[in-house]
């Protein structure tokens, strides 16, 4: 019981803090549930994430998985809908109010505000990440070879994450 | 433009979510505006910077406030399950696989491929979020106490946040 109590809590919190998307929070998330709950060593958190990437749909699926891993079921249910329900919430509320000043200029100034602070965030995650996954010279070549393919190609995340697979199952470090 | 039905609603964002692979964005928008026409290409975009605004997956915040749009509460509550039916049990499906086989050596060579692959998309993403900040001094700077703060210090994120948003929209006024 006091494990659903604590996913719940912690993805309700996740869930009101992800600026710019989920991949905002995965450092928090990484935190809580390596360095804080111990459920878990960075490596499968990474991997873990990994899987939820890998799954169609939004990328707030990493909570389902982590719920999943957790607390079975219940787990998964209780971390979704923390990670589901507060947000929408917000957006409810917000775009009732939206419409209304659509043109205000403190709405520029806080999305100007908001971008570095998301641009953080989802580097911030990324060096987390990197630094589990990267256990040697091949594992460190995906990671770069990847970034830089999508950052320089169009081509498909998923097709990009059964490369890093296949080439994990021909060896890489 | 059409008013869609609820069963649209659904069959919509279910379809979203299922064959949204590596980010369901670029499908939603195809769905929204190109194929069932219930937002113009405009619409569809000021809608998406209010989803970037408010915390949560922008995909999720968009089903809501879509759904919320059309057919009041009930509407966005049958857009966001469309969109995450799917997911969840495709995620929980391979969480469990995982679960099952993870001591494989096969499968766990996958994965260390899989999540260093998984790395680098965030990276990725990471990089395409700065790279239009590069010359603004502000934003870097702010980019960067959030990476110092998060991954060094290793901050809780609440306190960060409550410091360090504040602070950027101040300075970036």
């Amino acid at each position: 019981m006091e494990v659903l109590w604590d996913l719940a809590r912690l993805f309700a919190q996740l869930s009101v803090l992800a600026v710019g998307g989920v991949q905002s929070v995965i450092p928090e998330l990484q935190r809580q549930v390596v360095d804080v709950h111990h459920w878990m060593p960075a490596g499968e958190f990474a991997a873990l994430f990994a899987l939820s990437q890998a799954a169609p749909g939004p990328n707030l699926l990493v909570s389902t998985v982590i719920g999943a891993r957790v607390a079975g079921m219940p787990g998964a249910l209780v971390a979704t809908l923390g990670m589901v329900v507060p947000s929408s919430m917000l957006i409810l509320a917000a775009s009732s109010v939206w419409h209304r000043y659509r043109d205000h200029r403190w709405r520029l100034r806080m999305q100007a505000g908001l971008v570095p602070v998301t641009a953080g965030l989802v580097m911030a995650a990324a060096v987390l990440l990197a630094r589990a996954t990267t256990s040697g010279v091949g594992t460190a070549a995906v990671v770069a070879s990847v970034a830089a393919l999508l950052v320089r190609t169009r081509a498909h995340p998923v097709l990009l994450l059964a490369g890093g697979a296949v080439l994990g199952v021909l060896g890489a470090d | 433009m059409t008013r869609p039905t609820r069963w649209d609603l659904f069959t919509g964002f279910f379809v979203a979510g299922i064959t949204g692979f590596g980010g369901v964005l670029p499908v939603a928008r195809r769905v929204i505006v190109e194929d069932r026409r219930w937002l113009t290409g405009p619409e569809f975009t000021e809608l998406l910077s209010l989803c970037q605004l408010v915390p949560g997956a922008n995909v999720c915040n968009m089903s809501v406030a879509l759904g919320h749009r059309f057919h009041g509460l009930p509407g966005a509550l049958i857009a966001i399950v469309g969109l995450l039916a799917a997911p969840v049990a495709i995620a929980l499906g391979l969480g469990g696989l995982y679960a099952e086989y993870r001591t494989v050596p096969i499968v766990q060579r996958g994965f260390v491929g899989l999540a260093a692959a998984a790395a680098g998309l965030v990276f990725g993403t990471a990089i395409k979020i700065a790279w239009p900040l590069r010359g603004v001094w502000r934003s870097v700077v702010i980019a960067g106490l959030v990476v110092i703060a998060v991954d060094v210090l290793r901050a809780p994120l609440l306190p960060a946040m409550l410091v360090l948003t504040p602070f950027s929209i101040w300075l970036h006024r």
